[in-house]
This record gives C-alpha cells, structure tokens and sequence, in this order.
C-alpha cells in the first residue's frame, strides 16, 4: 500500500485569509490504493488544505506534486482534469437536471457535437448499478433525498478517471446502511489503486476505513500515523491538543431529575400545532429550566417543529399558549418577542451573515430586540461580545474579523452566542452540533447543560442520539413528519428504545417489494 | 436493502412539474384561438396565424436570444436598443451607398459584439446583469440617435425584395421571408439547448451556478456566451424589423425588451434561471401576437389593452411558477 512513490504530495503549504492564517507551513502526502483520512478540529484548515488541493483557492507559499509533476490548479476544472475528483459535504450537483446529466455533464457521450442522450443514460444506469443504487436516471436530481444526490455526486467523481479521490465529509447526510454501501464503493476504489483523501468527523468511520491518519491542528500539521498504530484516544488527543478532561467532566454531568421541571405553567404549550405538508398536529409542553429532546431521522420533522415554534412557518392547525396566555405565533418578530430564539440548522443559508464581522453578528439580534432607534451602547458592544468570545471560545478571539472566514463550527457559535445575549426564555437549537468537532460539540452541550440550569429552556433538535439522551429531560421522536412519542428521560430510556420508536412501522410503508 | 430504502426516500411527484408553465401556455394558446374562432368569422382563416408570426417574427428571434439568458438566471435589457441600432446602422450604411452583403454583415456583427463585452463585464467583474445590459441599452440607444435624428428609409433592391417576398401555397395563405429566419434560428437554439454541451451548461448554470463551477464547467465562457447569442439574436430582429419596416427609425423598440422578457416568462422560463424551453417562448410569443390580433380584431378597444392583458397574464404565470414549486434556490 505504501510502497513506491506518493501519487500527491504537497509540502510547505501556508495560506492565510484577512485576520486568519488558514494553513501554515502544512505537508500531506496521498499513496495509490490508500484511504487516507485528515483529521482536525473546526477551524485547523482541513477544508482549506483541500480546497487548495482541488484548486478552489490559490496558496500563498508551497508547491504541490502530483504523479511526480508539479502542478499548480487554477480551479476545480483542471484539478479535474489532472484526475483530483472531489465529492464535498453539501451536495454540489444542479437539482434541475436529471441524475443521468449530473453524473456526465461536461464529459457527455456525443456524437458530432451532439449530446447522445439515450448512451449517456445507459451508462448511468450501469455506473448506478456499481453503487446499488436503483433510481430513475431521467427524474430530476432535485425529486430525490440528500442522501441520494451524494450518492449521485460520487457516482460522478468515480466515472471521472480519478487518480485522487477527495471525499469532504460525505456521510454527515447518509444513514448507517448508506455509510455502509459507500465504504464498500471505497474499498472497491481503493483495490482499483485509487488514491482516496477522506475529511470526516465520526471517529469510528475512520477506524473503519482509513489506512492512515493525517491530523491538523490550528493550520499547522500535528502529524501523519497508520491508524493500526493510533489508538482513538490519542487521535482525540492529537486533535484537540489537550487531554480528554473536558469530555469526562460532562459525562460526569448528572442527568437532570426530570420530575420536578414539569410542573407549573409550562412556559410552551402547543396544542394540535400542525401545517399542512409540512408536520402533522403535534401537542408539546416546555417547562421552564427543562431541556426536550426532538430525536429522528433527517427528514422527519424535526426542522419544521422547530420552525413551527419559531413562527419560521404559519401553522395552519392548532394553539400556542406562552406562559399560559394563548398567542399566535405568526412570524419570528412574534416569537423573539415573547422571549423564543431559535438557531438554525442551516446557518450559512438562514444564520450567520458572512460579511459582517463577529461582534455585529452577535449584536444582531439584541438589536434587533431593542429597536434601531436605541442603538446598544459600543462599551455594552464590548463587554457583551467579548464575554461570549471568551465564554464559547470562538476562535479566532478577533471580534473584528468577518464571520465568513471562521470555520463552521465558529460560526455556529457566533450564532449561539447572538440568541444568548437576547436571554430568550426558550432557545430552539436545531443541529447545533452538526459537522462540528468533538470539542467544540463538548462545549456546546455543556453550554446547554449550564443555561437549562439557570433556568432556560431548551428545544434540542439532533440526529445524534447520544447527545439527545444525554443533554433531554425529556424526548419527543419524530417520524415520517409526524410525532409519534414522547419519552420521560430516565433509566427506561436508551438509544434503543428511541431507535425502537423511530423503527416502528417504518417497514411496512413506503417500501417497494 | 438500502437501495430499497432510497428509493423510498423519492419525495416528488412523477410528474415532471418543469412542464406543467409550458402546457399551461399551450392551453392558454388554443383558448385564446378559440374565443378568436367563435367570436369572428374571419379569424379561421390560416392567414390570420400566419400574420401572427409575420409581425411577430423579429420579436420571437429576440426572445429565443433572451430565453439562453433567463435559462443562465441573468437578464438583458440591452436587446430593444440593439434592435434599433441594428435597423438605424443598416439603413445609414444602405444610404451612403454600400453593398448589401457588406451592410448586413457588419449590422449582424454590432449586436454580438455588444453582447460579447457586456458578457465579459458581467463575468469578470462580477456585476449584476440588471445594470450591465442597463448600460448597454442606453448606449445602443444613444447610437441611434447620434447615427441620426430622425427617422432614415430603405430604398436598397435586396431589403425591399426581403420585404415584399412571399412564401405560400395555391391557396393564396403567405408568410415572409422574416418567418423563414424566424423558424430556423428557433430550430438551431432548440437544437442547441438540448443537444449541446454549450446548451446543458446553461441549464446547469441556471440550476446552480456553485455547483456548475464546482462541476468544472465552463461557467465564465458560457455566461459570455449567452450575453453574444443573445445580442446576435437582437442584431438578426434588428434586421428582420428593416425588412417589416423598411426604414431605420431612433426611437423604434423602445421598451422592446420588456415585451420579450414578458413572452419569455409566460411560455415558461423561470426568471431565476434553470428551467425552459425555446417551444415555450414560441407559444409565449404567439400568446401576445393572438392577444393584439383580438384586440384588432374587435376595433373598438384601445391598443393599451394588449398591454393591460399581457400584465395580467405575467401575473398568473409568476404565481403559477411559484405555486407548482418551481425554485431552485
């Protein structure tokens, strides 16, 4: 596997951004026939070393070697034609064209200029075939879920004669079956003798996969380690660059005595709150200090409960009683009103705002609570801002910089730090770890932990259970749109009896023989 | 297992729902006609259809160049004016004595070369089509009027043989010359759209213009060359309305392509981009042509009403584009 030569190497590579030093002084090396995954932290320049890779952005310093030659991409075109495919987290296909057309435009079958249609969808079907995926390669892409467009987008990158295969994070979307059928298209890959750079964030999926390890840390390189030879905890440990203490301590966190939050007024109560096509009525109750768990599978719900609550989207069925007086939560002005923040799961589309800087992002919604006549004082600007900086560690600690050059999991806490400064009564946080690193997850649900403490409540959108379990008092499931339990959190409950309840009659309906 | 369980993930319906604007059109067509037929007489005749297409065919070449633009999700503004230079230029150059061939060729090559740089502000600095072609539009009309103030007549043999030419059969029913050049630049962008790379990108770009870069495709070149087609289709309106008009007039086409984008969106393209075919501008076209013949028809309505109906129509078709969930941003 490791003998002969590298087929990529990339030594002395630096990159900056305004404000932030992305990449610096970083070496990789890729091997034919090998899964190689990088590994690091949000923010310690995976996504940046791969888009110099790729050619989305130039570097500042370095060189970069491919199949003994040195090459210098000025966009993704010739990376792909120099045979560096690359299948990022968000699927970056066009919904309006058919599978058949996403998989080969650019590289169509044609016969004296003209596209032959009907070879271009038989290859389709046979290359489909190779992944086990059987859909109709003339539907539009858009008809069909996340998870098989990423399948639809690695179809594409493997009929490319990839040398490189550059997977970003490709299973944030897929369930455990589809994970599976991917890893096999991987090794079956790896065996053809190509060369395959995998980003992910689940650990175990790296251990089931990868060959070798190369871990990042703050831009800079921490190094490169077979995997047989790097036990998890110390890729953890590599990775965060300091012991696991802080992990620990929020296992150690007691699990919240559920009984005494439900009583009283409960400070949320839907009743019967539905919208058509959307969720069906669904009843809630949220107490004060009270942390609910809203657990199930991506695309069953969860989102449009949140934004049902939030005034995101009308209900067109059923009440909402804030603190016991009834209220119609019509749009968000509505529910931040009376005191509800919500933090979206999509937060570069609906959340943080690229261009403005740190501390306008975080000041945002305060302001917006205060009304623009009443401008929030620059010293409060300050204090407020640097306590949450520090409190949530967003790093780079420079208030000043846009958001747009943080990393993801920065930016989600920019976000989160923009509804706490509101002090909201109830926060709604949908997939607020979502492709986020171990640690900075950490310090997120211990955030909640803290704030459902001091009396806050919580609706905690995740579609990872153990989070769920850990951090609820109590957990409504989700299914097929519709709320099919809700679940006191005490010794009974498990992630097996919720995946019970997620399970449920899933395999009687929807299904094609 | 789990290429069962994917394909229950399908969410749509099977109903191609890109089609639904396009059938809509087509319907709203054949009622149109129909209340022609059943209210006169004289609207049967074919030569009636045949006229549609005879006023109409240098606006329907127009907006065969504006729908590669609406498929890119960009907009361009500039075409009336370019249609205007183009007569305005031709007639100038027929009048100082040049040969036809010469004055065609350089008329036809204006509007592309417009279209090409325009294209190329758009791309390279990034700016928004809205204002670009805004810019272009008001220099191909300051051309005009710098060419001359008022309006100049075509005496050349070739444009007035192009003009009173006559394509029919036995039975007396004609088109012109104009419907012939219509028909086939309909067919080559029809061709173009759907069997070539250059036209599959447009599409992609359309969908989503991130990705398409993302994809590798040529999505620099391929916004420069919609921006081209479309001044080139401008420039061979431009052309075709010297035939109709036989003269070259400043202030011909004003407002010109708001009409061709109104046709464009009601035969069914998207406006954000992605979503449309050359067949649906063509009943777009032909939706207004019938529209004025009604109203000619009738004699007693004011002309405005054309504009009042056409408004009307722009709205429902927008909202039906919405409603049906056409939006892919």
């Amino acid at each position: 596997m490791t003998g002969s030569h590298p087929v990529l190497t990339m030594t002395g590579i630096s990159k900056s951004f305004p404000g932030v030093r992305a990449l610096d002084n970083v070496a990789f090396r890729l091997f034919p026939g090998e899964v190689h995954a990088l590994m690091g932290e949000n923010g310690a320049g995976k996504s940046t070393l791969i888009k110099v890779l790729t050619g989305v952005y130039g570097t500042d310093e370095g060189t970069v070697t491919l199949g003994g030659e040195q090459v210098s991409f000025t966009g993704p075109m010739q990376a792909t034609a120099a045979g560096v495919s690359t299948v990022y987290q968000e699927v970056n296909l066009c919904t309006n064209l058919s599978v058949a057309e996403n998989i080969f435009i650019g590289r169509e079958p044609r016969r004296l200029g003209a596209v032959r249609w009907s070879e271009m969808r038989r290859r389709a079907r046979s290359l489909l075939a190779r992944l086990d995926l059987d859909i109709d390669v003339n539907a539009q892409l858009g008809s069909y879920s996340l998870a098989v467009q990423q399948m639809v987008a690695i179809a594409r990158a493997i009929d490319i004669e990839a040398r490189v295969l550059v997977l970003d994070e490709p299973t944030s979307s897929l369930d455990a079956g589809e994970v599976a059928q991917l890893f096999r298209v991987m090794r079956q890959l790896r065996d053809d003798g190509i060369a395959i750079l995998f980003v992910t964030h689940f650990l175990d999926q790296v251990y089931g996969i990868a060959d070798r390890i190369t871990v990042l840390r703050n831009g800079q390189l921490v190094g490169e380690y077979a995997t047989s030879e790097l036990p998890q905890l110390g890729l953890v440990e590599k990775m965060i660059g300091k012991e696991l203490r802080v992990l620990e301590r929020l296992d150690e966190h007691p699990r919240h005595d559920p009984a005494d939050r439900a009583e009283g007024t409960p400070l949320l109560d839907a009743r019967e709150l539905g919208r058509r096509s959307a969720v069906a009525p669904f009843s809630l109750t949220i107490h004060e200090g009270e942390v609910v768990g809203l657990a199930g599978l991506l695309g069953s719900g969860r989102t449009e409960v949140a934004r049902l609550l939030f005034g995101a989207d009308r209900a067109d069925h059923g009440s909402v009683r804030v603190h016991g007086s009834p209220t119609s939560l019509r749009t968000p002005v509505a529910a931040i009103a009376r005191g509800i923040g919500f933090c979206s799961e999509n937060r570069r589309a609906e959340g943080v705002i690229a261009e403005l800087s740190v501390r306008e992002n975080i000041i945002l919604a305060l302001q917006a609570a205060r009304g623009w006549l009443r401008p929030v004082p620059r010293r409060r600007q300050d204090e407020l801002v640097e306590r949450y900086v520090r409190a949530l560690s967003i790093r780079p600690a420079d208030p000043d910089i846009p958001v747009g050059n943080l990393s993801g999991g920065n930016q989600q806490k920019v976000l989160l730090a923009r509804w706490l400064i509101t002090e909201p009564r109830l926060l709604i946080l949908d997939e607020p770890t979502r492709g986020i690193d171990i640690g900075a997850k950490t310090e997120i649900q211990r955030l909640v932990a803290q704030l459902s403490d001091g009396g806050m409540a919580v609706l905690f959108v995740s579609a990872e259970l153990e989070e769920v379990l850990r951090l609820s008092h109590r957990i409504a499931v989700m299914r097929d749109r519709e709320m099919v339990t809700q679940l006191t959190n005490d010794e009974s409950v498990d992630a097996d009896r919720i995946m019970q309840s997620i399970a449920a009659g899933a395999g009687q309906e929807g299904m094609p023989s | 297992m789990t290429t069962l369980s994917l394909m229950a993930t399908r969410t749509w319906s099977r109903l191609p729902r890109r089609h639904v604007p396009v059938l809509a059109t087509l319907v709203l067509l054949l009622v149109l006609y129909g209340v022609g037929v059943s209210q006169y007489r004289a609207f049967s005749n074919v030569q009636v259809v045949f006229n549609v297409f005879i006023d109409n065919g240098f606006l329907l070449v127009v907006a065969v160049g504006m729908t590669f633009v609406i498929l890119t999700g960009g907009i361009d503004l500039s075409v009336g004016s370019v249609v205007a230079m183009t007569a305005m230029v031709s007639a100038f150059l027929l009048r100082e004595g040049l040969p036809a061939a010469l004055v065609l060729l350089t008329a036809l090559l204006i509007g592309p070369t417009l279209g090409f740089l325009m294209g190329c502000v758009i791309h390279f600095f990034d700016i928004q089509p809205f204002i670009v072609t805004l810019a272009g539009m008001f220099l191909a009309r300051g051309m005009c009027t710098f060419i001359s103030g008022s309006s100049i007549p075509i005496t050349d043999g070739f444009w007035t043989r192009m003009s009173q030419e006559r394509i029919g059969d036995p039975s007396g029913n004609f088109v012109s010359i104009s419907v012939l050049v219509a028909f086939v630049v309909v067919a080559v962008a029809a061709y173009t759209l759907a069997y070539t790379r250059l036209g599959r990108n447009v599409y992609a770009i359309g969908g989503n213009p991130q990705s398409a870069l993302l994809m590798g495709l040529p999505v620099g070149r391929t916004r420069i060359a919609v921006y081209t087609i479309s001044g080139l289709c401008a420039a061979i309106g431009g052309i075709l309305l010297s035939f109709y008009t036989l003269s070259g007039a400043p202030l011909i086409a004003v407002g010109m392509e708001l009409d061709v984008i109104a046709a464009v969106v009601i035969g069914g393209t998207v406006l954000t981009g992605g979503s449309g075919y050359v067949f649906g501008t063509v009943l777009g076209v032909l939706v207004l042509g019938v529209i004025q013949t009604l109203i000619t028809f009738d004699g007693s309505l004011n002309s405005w009403w054309t504009k009042i109906v056409i408004g009307g129509l722009l709205f429902a078709f927008i909202l039906l584009q919405r409603l049906i969930g056409i939006r892919y941003k």
